[in-house]
C-alpha cells in the first residue's frame, strides 16, 4: 500500500499560561489516505478546529506544537520547517463555515478565480483562466454562471458564496481540502446543493478531504472515514459505516444517541438522550481517561490512561472495555 | 475605586483627577481658606506685588487677589455645572424623546438642534445675553440653551442604535411600559458617552461664561469670577500683571483638568478597552 | 371546545413595498407544540415576531385565547399580548446589559406589579431547579454562558405566566450533547405550566422529534401543513418533500434519495407570478405558472397548496 497523503502521529499542541499551559490537543493521530475523505467530528472545545488550523499553518504564534510525526504527500515535518504555510493555498486549501471571510468584497468573483489560478498557471493568458474558472464554475452548481463572474460577493446568497469558494477549491485544485463547518451556516436544501457540489468535487478531482464539523448527518453523507474527538483526543476512529454501525467508545455512543432521527418510532414522552456534565478545562485534564467523568460505563481502571485498541481494518478507539463486548 | 485607579493610569488621567479634585474642594471650602473677604477693599494696599501677606498680590482696589481667585472658583464651577445640569437633562430628554417618536416630532426636534448648532456658541450666547440682559441668572439660563443640541444628539444617535436591540424588545414582550423601558434599559446605556462628553464640555463652559464677565455681561461686581478678575487684571495691565495672571492661570489649570479627565474617562469607559464592569 | 391557545388569521407584513407574509394563518392548540419551519427569509421570524407584539400586522387578525386583540382596548391588548412570550434566537443579546441576574429574573415581576417576596421566591425556586443557583444572581449578563443566559431568558419568559411560547430557533449554536437536556427542559415546562409552543427552528430532526403539528413556509405562505407524524411520514407538497429529502441523518439509508432542488430562492419583493414554488419545483406544470394554489384540507386532515399534491402511494414509491 502506497503512503498515505497526510500522517500526524502524537501531535500536541498547548498554550502555554502563565501558571499552568493548556493543553488543547493531546497526541492526536490522523492519517487520510490519497483520496480519502475524512471525517473531523466533536462538540465544541473538542479540538477539531485546532487539527484543521494546525495543518494550515494557522495557529496562533505562541502555540506549542509538537508531533512525533507530522508527514504531508512523502515531505516529513511539515511542522517543523514553516511548510505548512508554503502549502496552504497550492497543496491545501480550505472552505470555511462563513464563505465572505474568503472572498474580497471589492473584486468581481471571476477576477478572483482568475487570481486563485496564477500560482498553478502562471503561463496562461487570461483568457484562459477566464474559461476555466467559467467552466468550473458551471460545474458546482452556479447557475448562469457566465454572467455571475461578473458579479461581486454581496449580490451572492449565502449557499452560492459557498459555491464559489468550492469551485475556487477545484481550481488550486489542491491534495487536501480541508472543509470547516461547510454548511452549518446554511439552510437545508441549499447544504444539500453544498453537499452535491462537494461530492462533485471528489470526483473530479481525487482530492483528499478533511471535513471538520459537529454534525455526524453530514460526516456520514460526505466521508469514507470518521475520527471522533472529545476534549482534544481521538476517542475512537475507523470507516464511517463502522462507527456508525457499532461504535466501540462510550463517548461515541453517547453522542450517536443525541442525534435526533425523527423519523423512529419513538415514545413522545421519553426523554431525549443528553451526555450530562461539562467538558473537562484543558488546563486540567485528568491523567486518566479523559472521557470518564462523563461516562456512564465508567469503572476504577479509568483513572489509569486507556489502551490504543484495534478491532478489524483500521476501526481504533481507546477505552478500558473490551471491544468484543 | 477601580474606576478611578484606572482613569488615574491612563496619560494625563492622574494630573486630570488631582487638578479637578483641588478645584472642587478649594471652591467648597472657599470661606474656610481664603485669607482675606473677597471684597474686602483696602485702597491702601493697590495693586501690590505677591507678598507673605497677600501671596499673590492684591487689585486695583487693594482686594487679596488669592482670595478672589478662591472665590471666584465657586461661580466658575457653579455655573459650569449648573448649565451641564441643565442641558443634559434636557437635552437628555429631548434625543430620547426624538429617538422613539414619530418620524414628524423627530425631525422636529432635529431640526431645533441644528438650527441652534449652526451658531457659533460664544456669538450665540452673546446675542441672547444681549437681548435678555446680563446677570449670571441669565448666563446660565442661556448658555444651558447653548448646550442641549450637545448632549440631544448624542442621546439621539446612541437611542436609535439601541431601540432595536434585543433586550429592548424582550422588555417590550414582558409587557413594559415605555417609561420604564426609557428610565431602566435605555438611560443607563446611553449614559456613559454623555457623561464623558458633559465632563469635556465642562472647561467650555468656563471660558463662556469668564467671556462674558470679561465683556461686563455675566456677573455683576463687585462678585467675582474668573472672567472678570482677567478683565479687571487687562484694565490694569500696565500697573500689574499679577491678576491677569493668575485668574489666568486658574482658568487654564481648570480647562485642562475637566478635558483630560473627560478623555481619560472616555478611554476607561470603552467598553473595548474596559476590562470589567 | 375550549378556545384556540393562538390563532392569526390572513396576515399580511409588509416592510415597504415587500410583502414577507403574505395571507398567512396559524392556529395554535392549547398544550400543544406548532413547529413553524422554513429557510431564511421565508417570513418565519417576521411571524414570530407578530405574534409576540413587536411587528404589527399590516392586515390580518390576531386573537390570543380566543379574543381578538384588534378593538380591544389598549390596555386589555396589552394583558392579552403577554400572554405569549419569546425566547430570542440570541439570549445572551435579549438581556438587559447593565442589569444583574437577579434583577433580570424579578423585572417581570415589577412590570406586572406583582413583585412580592413570596413571588419572587417563586422564580427563584424556578430557576434554582432549572440550575441557576444563587451564586448567579449577582452577574451580569456578559458574565455567563450561553446556556445560563438560555436559561435566565426562560425564567424571565415562565415569570411573566404566559399561556404561549413562541421559541425562535431555540437549540441554534447548542452542541448535540446539551440540546436534548433543554429540549427535556421545555417540554416538562409546558406539561407542568399548560403553556402552548410555537416552535420555530430549520433543524428538522429537532421539529421531527419534538412538535405535534407543523407548518412549512415558503416565500411569505404556508405550503403545508398538518400533524407532524404524517408530514414527515408521506409529505404531500414538492417543497416538504424536498426540504425533508434534503435533511442529513446519520442513517443515510432511511432518508431515501435527495431531492435536490434547482436554483435559488426568489426575491421576495418580486415573488413569483402562480404558484410561488414552481420556478423550483420537480412537479411543475403549465398552470402551476399562471394559478396560485389555495390551502386545500386533504380528506386525511392536512392542508396542502399546491395544484397536484402527492398520492400517499407516490410519496412511499419515491422514499420507500
Amino acid at each position: 500500500m502506497s503512503e498515505a497523503l497526510v500522517a500526524i502521529e502524537k501531535l500536541n499542541v498547548s498554550y502555554p499560561g502563565a501558571t499552568v499551559s493548556a493543553h488543547v490537543l493531546d497526541s492526536v493521530d490522523i492519517t487520510i489516505g490519497h483520496g480519502e475523505a475524512v471525517g473531523l467530528v466533536g462538540e465544541s472545545g473538542s479540538g477539531k478546529s485546532t487539527v484543521a488550523f494546525a495543518l494550515l499553518g494557522l495557529l496562533a504564534d505562541d502555540a506549542d506544537v509538537s508531533a512525533g510525526r507530522a508527514a504531508f504527500d512523502g515531505r516529513e515535518n511539515v511542522f517543523a520547517t514553516k511548510e505548512a504555510e508554503a502549502l496552504r493555498g497550492t497543496e491545501i486549501a480550505m472552505v470555511f463555515q462563513d464563505p465572505m471571510s474568503a472572498l474580497n468584497p471589492l473584486f468581481t468573483i471571476g477576477t478572483q478565480l482568475i487570481d486563485i489560478q496564477r500560482r498553478r498557471f502562471p503561463n496562461e493568458r487570461r483568457s484562459q483562466l477566464w474559461a476555466r474558472a467559467e467552466r468550473v464554475l458551471a460545474e458546482v452548481g452556479m447557475p448562469d454562471a457566465p454572467r455571475r463572474m461578473r458579479a461581486y460577493p454581496h449580490e451572492f446568497s449565502g449557499g452560492m458564496r459557498q459555491r464559489v469558494v468550492i469551485a475556487m477549491a477545484l481550481l488550486v485544485e489542491p491534495k487536501l481540502l480541508i472543509a470547516d463547518e461547510p454548511t452549518t451556516a446554511l439552510d437545508a436544501t441549499v447544504e444539500a446543493q453544498v453537499v452535491e457540489a462537494l461530492r462533485r468535487l471528489r470526483r473530479r478531482t481525487r482530492s483528499s478531504m478533511l471535513v471538520v464539523s459537529h454534525s455526524m448527518g453530514l460526516i456520514a453523507e460526505l466521508c469514507d472515514s470518521v475520527v471522533v474527538m472529545y476534549a482534544g483526543t481521538v476517542v475512537e476512529s475507523g470507516p464511517v459505516k463502522a462507527v456508525l454501525r457499532k461504535p466501540l467508545h462510550p463517548y461515541t455512543r453517547a453522542l450517536l444517541a443525541c442525534e435526533i432521527d425523527p423519523y423512529a418510532d419513538f415514545d413522545p414522552e421519553q426523554e431525549l438522550a443528553t451526555i450530562p456534565g461539562i467538558v473537562p478545562d484543558p488546563a486540567r485534564r485528568p491523567s486518566g481517561c479523559i472521557f470518564a467523568a462523563r461516562c456512564t460505563e465508567s469503572h476504577a481502571r479509568c483513572s489509569e490512561p486507556p489502551p490504543h485498541r484495534q478491532v478489524e481494518a483500521g476501526h481504533r478507539f481507546s477505552c478500558w472495555q473490551d471491544a468484543s463486548r | 475605586m477601580p474606576a478611578l485607579l484606572q482613569i488615574a493610569r491612563r496619560p494625563g488621567g492622574g494630573f486630570a483627577l488631582f487638578a479637578v479634585t483641588v478645584i472642587c474642594l478649594v471652591a467648597i471650602a472657599a470661606p474656610l481658606i481664603a485669607p482675606y473677604g473677597p471684597n474686602a477693599i483696602a485702597p491702601a494696599k493697590r495693586l501690590m506685588d505677591p507678598s507673605f501677606q497677600h501671596l499673590l498680590g492684591t487689585d486695583h482696589l487693594g482686594r487679596d487677589i488669592l482670595s478672589r481667585l478662591i472665590y471666584g472658583s465657586r461661580v466658575a464651577l457653579g455655573v459650569a455645572l449648573s448649565v451641564i445640569a441643565i442641558s443634559l437633562i434636557a437635552g437628555v430628554t429631548l434625543g430620547i424623546a426624538a429617538a422613539l417618536s414619530p418620524r414628524a416630532v423627530d425631525f422636529s426636534i432635529v431640526g431645533i438642534f441644528d438650527i441652534v448648532t449652526a451658531f457659533p456658541s460664544m456669538i450665540l450666547a452673546l446675542a441672547l445675553v444681549a437681548v435678555l440682559g446680563p446677570g449670571l441668572g441669565n448666563v446660565v439660563l442661556l448658555v444651558s440653551i447653548v448646550f442641549i443640541p450637545h448632549f440631544g444628539r448624542v442621546a439621539r444617535a446612541q437611542t436609535v442604535a439601541l431601540r432595536n436591540s434585543p433586550f429592548i424588545e424582550a422588555e417590550r414582550v414582558l409587557g413594559a411600559e415605555r417609561w420604564r423601558v426609557i428610565l431602566h434599559h435605555v438611560t443607563p446605556n446611553i449614559i456613559g458617552p454623555i457623561f464623558v462628553l458633559a465632563c469635556m464640555d465642562i472647561p467650555v463652559v468656563i471660558t463662556i461664561e469668564a467671556g462674558l464677565s470679561f465683556l461686563g455681561l455675566g456677573v455683576r461686581p463687585p462678585l467675582a469670577s474668573w472672567g472678570s478678575l482677567l478683565n479687571d487684571g487687562y484694565t490694569y495691565l500696565e500697573q500689574s500683571i499679577w491678576l491677569a495672571t493668575f485668574s489666568g492661570l486658574a482658568l487654564i489649570l481648570a480647562t485642562l483638568g475637566f478635558a483630560l479627565l473627560g478623555e481619560a474617562m472616555r478611554d476607561t469607559l470603552d467598553p473595548k478597552l474596559r476590562k470589567h464592569l | 371546545m375550549t378556545a384556540l391557545a393562538l390563532s392569526l388569521k390572513n396576515a399580511i407584513i409588509r416592510y415597504g413595498r415587500m410583502t414577507a407574509v403574505d395571507g398567512l394563518s396559524l392556529e395554535l392548540r392549547p398544550g400543544e407544540t406548532l413547529g413553524l419551519v422554513g429557510e431564511s427569509g421565508c417570513g418565519k421570524t417576521s411571524v414570530a415576531r407578530a405574534i409576540a407584539g413587536l411587528q404589527p400586522l399590516s392586515s390580518g387578525e390576531l386573537a390570543i385565547g380566543g379574543e381578538a386583540l384588534g378593538g380591544s382596548p389598549a390596555a386589555r391588548r396589552r394583558d392579552l399580548q403577554r400572554k405569549v412570550q419569546l425566547l430570542f434566537q440570541d439570549p445572551a443579546s435579549s438581556l438587559s446589559p447593565r442589569l444583574t441576574v437577579g434583577a433580570l429574573m424579578a423585572e417581570p415581576l415589577k412590570i406586572r406589579r406583582t413583585y412580592s417576596a413570596e413571588s419572587w421566591a417563586r422564580i427563584a425556586a424556578l430557576a434554582e431547579s432549572i440550575g441557576l443557583g444563587k451564586q448567579l444572581l449577582p452577574r451580569y449578563p456578559h458574565q455567563l454562558s450561553g446556556g445560563q443566559a438560555r436559561r435566565v431568558a426562560l425564567v424571565r419568559a415562565i415569570a411573566a405566566e404566559p399561556s404561549i411560547i413562541v421559541a425562535d430557533e431555540p437549540t441554534a449554536g447548542l452542541d448535540i450533547s446539551v440540546q436534548g437536556e433543554l429540549l427535556n427542559l421545555l417540554r416538562s415546562l409546558r406539561d407542568r405550566l399548560q403553556l402552548s409552543y410555537l416552535f420555530i427552528s430549520h433543524n428538522l430532526n429537532v421539529v421531527g422529534r419534538v412538535t405535534d403539528r407543523v407548518a412549512i413556509m415558503y416565500l411569505g405562505q404556508i405550503v403545508e401543513s398538518g400533524s407532524t407524524r404524517q408530514l414527515f411520514s408521506t409529505p404531500a407538497h414538492p417543497y416538504t418533500r424536498a426540504l425533508l429529502s434534503s435533511n442529513l441523518t446519520v442513517d443515510t439509508q432511511r432518508r431515501g434519495d435527495r431531492i435536490v432542488l434547482k436554483g435559488e430562492l426568489p426575491s421576495p419583493h418580486e415573488p413569483p407570478t402562480g404558484c410561488r414554488f414552481h420556478g423550483r419545483c420537480p412537479v411543475a406544470r403549465a398552470v402551476c405558472a399562471t394559478t396560485q394554489p389555495r390551502l386545500e384540507t386533504l380528506s386525511d386532515g392536512r392542508a396542502v397548496a399546491c395544484h397536484f399534491p402527492s398520492e400517499t402511494g407516490f410519496v412511499q414509491a419515491m422514499t420507500g
